[in-house]
Parts: structure tokens; C-alpha cells; sequence
């Protein structure tokens, strides 16, 4: 389906701008006129990648020089969200430029982490399946991730209450409708 | 970022922020592991009543605490737990791993 609107974000791979990603994401969508829930579903799951990003793509070098004194740093380096709006349907990419992953496959399954240590659950692609209806992951050894992931955000909701009402406006005398 | 931390003997009840992402839950981890070893806590409980988001990065924070406390023979349990994040820790299998309350039990 034809792309009907798009945002595109960049932003350094710092964890305080984890919440910066998801609350932008959560506003352009808001366009589509989405539910509390289908809306805290997509920040879960932007939320996921964006860390994802941070801790696993940007992270890893660090580890595995093993110098202590730079174990708890993070290179900074920059993240792309890319949002498209395609009929009801949004669609997120998250891109990174980090170390890529070895086995996309293993890193998807549930309970999976390569970083027990930092308290992580293994969970980041478990959620964002879980909580969007498609989920891709392209990624290249060293050269980075690109995570896709799209919801369809469904309106019958609101279309059954404008129905609801323009009936009511009809009973009340309305000849035509307000649009 | 405003957990308040209540201990009571060796009860600790975390008030867990609005959001847990990844940068909230490691500052928290580390204030948490710190009380916990300074105040011998044998119990831990988080309370959600004003969270409502939270992520993968949050789920591992409880994981870890639970793993920690277990090793001490301690317990974690969760209280006010609204159905979006009880949706959460089911996905985790977090409430295989602990207690879980929709309000606080009594006693406690």
C-alpha cells in the first residue's frame, strides 16, 4: 500500500533517549487514532529495539577489549527511526550502524542474551513480537541492524462510534451530517 | 526517576517510577543490590502502583533481584499490579518466578 506519511529521527545511542524514541513514535502515531493500548504496545516494542541498539549493537566492543575502565562506557554513536503510515497500518524501522548479529535466528529466541551479566532477560524480540504483528530483522556483522516491525492499528472502533453518532445527530433532527 | 525506597526490618518495598525502561532499571539495580546488601533485606516488594510502562530491561531488573534474593534465601514478590503489567510479567514468565498481587496483601 502507498505510503501516506513518514518521520524520520536520529538520535545518539544514549539511554536516556530511550524514552525520547518511543514517546516520538507514540505521538506521530497518534494520527491513526489508535487505542491506550495499541499505543503503550508500540512503545514497549520501540522501546526494545532502541535498547537493543544501544546495549548490544554499540555496546559490545568494549567487552570484548576488556578494559575495565571502559566497560561501563558505551561508544556513542547514532540510531534511526524511520515511521511510515501506510493505510491503517504503522510501521517502524529501527536502524543502527553497530557490531550486527552473528545468529539473528538464536538472538530471537526468548530467554536468549548474550548479556546475562547486565541483568538483561533476553526478551527484547520476544516483546516486540508479542506486541507488533510483524517483526524483521536484517543484520550484517559489522556493518549493523535493521529492525522492522508494523502494527495495524485498527479503527473500526472509532468508525462504529462516528456511525453511532450520526444516527444520534439523525434522530435528533440533523438532515445532514457535520462532515 | 523517583523510587522511593521503605524498609521496615528487613522488608524493603520499592514505589517503582511511572516508566522502567533501561536507563531507569540500571540506576535502580545498583540502589537496589546496594540497600539490600547495607540493610540485610530478606524480602523485596515492587510496587507498580504508579507504573505504566515498562520493558524488557525492567523485567530482567526483577529476574536479577529474584536470582540475588533466592541466593540469600529471600523473597520477591510484586504488588499492585494493573492488567497491562501483569500482561508484561506473564510474557517474561516472571509470575511463574514470583508472587504476584493486584493489591497489597495483608500483613505486609
Amino acid at each position: 500500500m502507498m505510503c501516506q506519511n513518514e518521520m524520520r529521527l536520529e538520535f545518539d545511542s544514549r539511554s536516556c533517549n530511550e524514552s525520547f524514541a518511543r514517546v516520538a513514535v507514540a505521538a506521530f502515531m497518534t494520527q491513526l487514532n489508535p487505542t491506550l493500548e495499541e499505543v503503550a504496545d508500540v512503545k514497549t516494542a520501540v522501546s526494545e529495539a532502541v535498547t537493543n541498539s544501544i546495549i548490544h549493537a554499540y555496546g559490545e566492543p568494549f567487552k570484548r577489549t576488556q578494559l575495565r575502565s571502559l566497560q561501563e562506557e558505551r561508544c556513542v554513536e547514532k540510531i534511526e527511526i524511520t515511521c511510515r503510515i501506510c493505510g491503517n497500518v504503522l510501521e517502524v524501522e529501527v536502524r543502527d550502524t553497530g557490531c550486527g548479529i552473528a545468529d539473528v535466528k538464536r538472538a530471537m529466541e526468548p530467554m536468549f542474551t548474550t548479556r546475562a551479566e547486565c541483568d538483561r532477560a533476553g526478551m527484547g524480540f520476544a516483546f516486540m513480537e508479542a506486541f507488533m504483528d510483524t517483526l524483521e530483522v536484517d543484520s550484517k556483522l559489522g556493518k549493523g541492524t535493521t529492525v522492522r516491525m508494523s502494527k495495524r492499528i485498527a479503527r473500526e472502533n472509532t468508525a462504529h462510534l462516528e456511525t453511532a453518532s450520526a444516527e444520534r445527530r439523525r434522530a435528533d433532527g440533523w438532515n445532514t451530517p457535520l462532515r | 526517576m523517583d523510587s522511593v525506597f521503605t524498609i521496615t526490618g528487613t522488608v524493603m518495598r520499592i514505589h517503582l517510577p511511572a516508566e522502567i525502561d533501561h536507563h531507569v532499571s540500571e540506576q535502580l539495580c545498583g540502589q537496589i543490590d546496594r540497600l539490600v546488601q547495607r540493610k540485610h533485606i530478606r524480602c523485596i516488594l515492587f510496587d507498580f502502583a504508579d507504573t505504566t510502562f515498562m520493558d524488557s530491561a525492567g523485567a530482567g531488573m526483577l529476574i536479577g533481584r529474584y536470582k540475588t534474593m533466592r541466593f540469600m534465601g529471600g523473597t520477591v514478590m510484586a504488588v499492585n499490579v494493573g492488567q497491562r503489567m501483569e500482561r508484561l510479567l506473564a510474557l517474561a514468565g516472571i509470575n511463574k518466578i514470583m508472587d504476584i498481587y493486584e493489591t497489597v496483601p495483608s500483613g505486609l
